[in-house]
């Protein structure tokens, strides 16, 4: 294959770049279900 | 006026927009995006690593470009979706300004830094493609320059929604921004018309057959199907986020009013 060079530093940053993004989401998602989970077990006691 | 916080209060629909509105309700958004995520981020993979498979391993190389073309199956995709994420930006932000839904607002700020992402993946796959082809990573071309200023348009509305210690200034200025902004598009879309650019014209359209072989097409077709189911979850997962963070937020200024 011709101009690895190139196309291995794009592949990894389309592909880096969404899993980024996917581990936040991921993270930001499950300590957002923790706190409501939380609060709002709290306020029903 | 500042619109009330409690995400899950029920919102008047105004007349002609119930359909629209129905969705907009936090607590049946969190109920519907929780039943849609898992399958659109699985369809969206298997959809990229097939087409990820036929783009490196499939289809042939080109006779001018060699494997370089390969790039075309990341570049091509993150750029189609960094113009439709801002046109959904957009969106989000006429809703905002037109019916003031805070879940409108809450699209807005959590579709821009996913379309920035793939802006910066449209820039850089772009770049590592034009080194061998044109002999540069950069150069001031129509349609680079203006993919460019979406890419700053992206960071603008970012910056701007933050800017601001009451949230609801910083959606309305970023709503704007992000409504003035939507002009960039067809400068994007006609750029390689319009002017005499490095950048090759469409090679696919809406109104024509596509100008590629199909042994090239059906990767890209594939990789840009997943991309845009990918583009998608991340925003459901975001949003989904926003609404809980912004509920938690909520109750602990309720639970701090009431001590």
């Amino acid at each position: 294959m011709t101009h690895l060079a190139f196309i291995i530093p794009a592949y990894g940053v389309a592909l880096v770049i969404p899993a980024a993004f996917a581990l936040d989401a991921w993270r930001r998602l499950s300590r957002a279900r923790a706190r409501l989970a939380a609060l709002e077990g709290g306020r029903r006691r | 006026m500042l619109r009330a916080v409690d995400v899950f209060s029920p919102i008047a629909p105004p007349r002609g927009a119930r359909g629209l509105h129905r969705f907009a309700n936090p607590g049946r958004f969190l109920r519907l995006a929780g039943a849609l995520l898992p399958w659109v981020s699985a369809i969206g993979l298997i959809l990229t690593v097939i087409g990820l498979y036929g783009g490196l391993f499939v289809a042939p190389a080109d006779w001018q470009q060699g494997d370089a073309v390969r790039i075309m199956y990341v570049h091509v995709p993150a750029a189609w979706l960094a113009s439709a994420g801002y046109m959904a930006l957009a969106l989000a932000s006429a809703a905002s300004l037109v019916w003031r839904h805070p879940l409108a607002d809450l699209a807005a700020a959590e579709i821009a830094p996913v379309g920035a992402g793939f802006t910066a993946i449209c820039l850089i796959t772009g770049s590592l493609w034009g080194k061998p082809m044109w002999g540069a990573f950069w150069v001031w071309d129509a349609r680079l320059t203006s993919v460019l200023v979406l890419f700053f348009l992206y960071l603008g509305h970012i910056a701007l929604t933050r800017a601001f210690d009451t949230p609801e200034r910083g959606y309305r200025a970023g709503a704007i921004l992000a409504l003035v902004g939507v002009i960039n598009l067809p400068i994007i879309k006609f750029s390689v018309d319009w002017w005499n650019t490095l950048h090759q014209p469409a090679s696919i359209s809406l109104t024509g057959a596509p100008k590629m072989y199909i042994g090239m097409l059906w990767p890209l077709l594939f990789m840009a199907l997943g991309a845009s189911l990918i583009f998608a979850a991340l925003v459901l997962a975001r949003l989904s986020a926003a609404v809980m963070e912004r509920r938690v937020r909520a109750l602990l200024a309720a639970r701090a009013e009431g001590a």
